[in-house]
């Protein structure tokens, strides 16, 4: 759709596409830039290029930050996620999408009010529940609170998937003998996949870089994820912003370049995520 | 047999959300430090929040939030949106480096721009001054830090609007737009009476999630200045929290975050019909 041809109008809209561009960009641009400077030399001048390159930002930041630690703490919390996420939401998805049964349709739309709770309506009682039940300092504690909150979210871009599917298809499986759940697992899931990897990655994005519940349910310094020690190094007073951009390049590089490889998939979950529901 | 398989979301959603939900309507009842017995004191929570100067601050914190959330960052995606729209070639790439913040962790980016943009020491702000310019830590000032604090999240924030918009705007149907081209419309009028009606469900939901969020914000608040300074940038999710976890008042934590819901709630209302639309078709 070409809406106007005009010269002038072409270039300014590139002009203001550029403007929005840099601004986007320049906040991540300090931060990888920074990232190999010594702190004296951010202080003195933020935006100049490194005179001399400070790798060792990298070790010191991976040692206070107890990445050895805390990175395998996160990968293990998001592993969990997904998978729960995945098994339960494929399973939810697949009935919501094949009855249309009154009860169904409450079913949806409970899980869509949930979506839009505030934490703070659940996360005081659950705490101390859960500190009564010595669930504190939990992975797999956590890994639920995440699908509880997430998995509408997954049940209702999985939806979608199953709905694609044609009918014929099950019951020709079911003609030819094969129980409900056969056909759920050896039919439904293998053609609704694509949908439960862009499921997996946003869920996987999300757990990675969960700051509220993360930081409230795994206090202890060998539970704590990523982004927590993260938090708790970039918060101490003598600060060395080096050190510190160096500990978020190092959590940011594996999702920036997983977005680059899949951003299709990343953009489609995000957005037709929040928008169909 | 099929009931069995919605057994697993619905009993970890119920033990997880709606049972603690449940408890917390009652514990804003309350009062609780989190260890002894809840003392039953009826409005009581209610009444000390009225009375409350930071409740208020926080309210009404909230409140200007959602009404610049409703605007900046929704007249900014529109905008680039249709420019996507105009400028075709590229804006694949456009469109991805605006998602780009999206994906980075918010506790990432409040320290970027804290440390970074916003410091008198080691940011581009401290630079600014040395330079001789007034610039001011805006986090620093409780006439604008709630704004500063704002900025990062518009910041972060806009890119996925312009995405959702962008994805709507190309599915307005073609036979409308070349009609308006065919009767000579100019690109305010195509803006005007064809695309924005074209993808006004879009911008209402949009609004919608808008105002549900606003009531949310928590990450950015509580990372870069804690409500602070002399709680000018409070917002009723970090009084919450503070609130329970610090205090150790629990029933107060509780009550608001009831006051949070019940403004959830309304703009559920119209979300859940929202969808009610959607899914009908």
């Amino acid at each position: 759709m070409r809406l106007i041809e005009s010269r002038a109008t072409l270039l300014l809209t590139y002009a203001i596409l550029t403007i929005l561009l840099v601004i986007t960009l320049f906040p991540i641009a300090l931060l990888v830039l920074n990232s190999v400077k010594p702190a004296a030399q951010i202080i003195q001048n933020p935006l100049a290029l490194p005179e001399t390159f400070r790798w060792d930002n990298f070790t010191r930041a991976w040692n206070d930050a107890r990445f050895g630690t805390t990175m395998l703490n996160s990968a293990i919390l998001s592993g969990l996620t997904i998978v729960l996420v995945c098994t339960t939401g494929s399973l939810t998805a697949y009935v919501l999408a094949r009855r249309k049964i009154k009860s169904w349709k409450i079913v949806t739309f409970y899980l869509l009010a949930t979506t839009t709770a505030p934490i703070q309506l659940f996360l005081f009682p659950l705490y101390f529940g859960f500190a009564r039940l010595g669930l504190i300092n939990n992975a797999v504690a956590v890994s639920v609170v995440y699908t509880a909150i997430w998995s509408p979210f997954a049940v209702m871009l999985l939806r979608t998937y199953f709905l694609a599917v044609p009918k014929e298809l099950e019951e020709a499986a079911l003609i030819d003998g094969a129980t409900h759940w056969q056909v759920f697992t050896k039919v439904m899931l293998p053609i609704v996949s694509p949908g439960i990897l862009t499921v997996a990655l946003i869920i996987g994005l999300y757990s990675w870089n969960e700051f509220l519940i993360a930081t409230t349910f795994l206090q202890r310094a060998d539970t704590s994820t990523a982004i927590v020690s993260f938090f708790l190094l970039s918060g101490q007073y003598s600060s060395d912003w080096g050190e510190i951009m160096a500990a978020a390049l190092i959590i940011v590089l594996p999702v920036i370049i997983l977005f680059v490889l899949l951003q299709r998939r990343f953009i489609e979950g995000m957005a037709g995520g929040s928008v169909k529901g | 047999m099929h009931r069995l398989y919605l057994l697993p979301t619905l009993l970890i959603n119920v033990v997880i959300i709606l049972v603690p939900a449940m408890l917390t309507i009652a514990l804003a009842f309350f009062r609780w430090d989190g260890i002894s017995m809840p003392v039953f004191i009826g409005l009581g929570n209610f009444h000390a929040l009225w009375a409350d100067r930071v409740f208020w601050t926080a309210l009404t914190n909230n409140i200007i939030w959602t009404l610049l959330f409703l605007t900046v960052p929704i007249g900014i995606g529109l905008l680039a949106a249709t420019l996507l729209l105009v400028a075709r070639r590229g804006s694949m790439f456009f469109q991805v480096i605006y998602f780009l913040p999206m994906i980075i962790a918010t506790a990432i980016l409040a320290r970027v721009w804290q440390g970074m943009i916003y410091s008198p020491v080691s940011g581009v702000n401290g630079m600014l001054q040395r330079m001789g310019f007034p610039t001011l830590d805006p986090l620093t000032q409780p006439s604008t830090a709630l704004i500063g604090i704002a900025t990062v999240d518009l910041w972060h924030w806009w890119g996925f609007l312009c995405v959702i918009f962008f994805a709507a705007l190309r599915q307005v149907p073609q036979e409308q737009v070349e009609a308006a081209r065919i009767e000579g419309a100019s690109f305010w009028q195509m803006m005007r009476y064809v695309l924005l009606p074209g993808i006004r469900p879009t911008i209402t939901l949009m609004m919608i999630m808008t105002v549900i969020w606003s009531f949310l914000v928590f990450d950015f608040v509580y990372i870069l200045t804690q409500g602070g300074p002399a709680f000018s940038s409070e917002v009723l999710s970090t009084l919450a929290y503070r609130s329970a976890f610090y205090d150790l008042a629990v029933g107060k934590a509780a009550a608001v975050a009831v006051i949070i819901s019940i403004f959830g709630l309304i703009a559920t209302a119209f979300y859940i019909r929202e969808q009610a639309r959607e899914f009908d078709q």
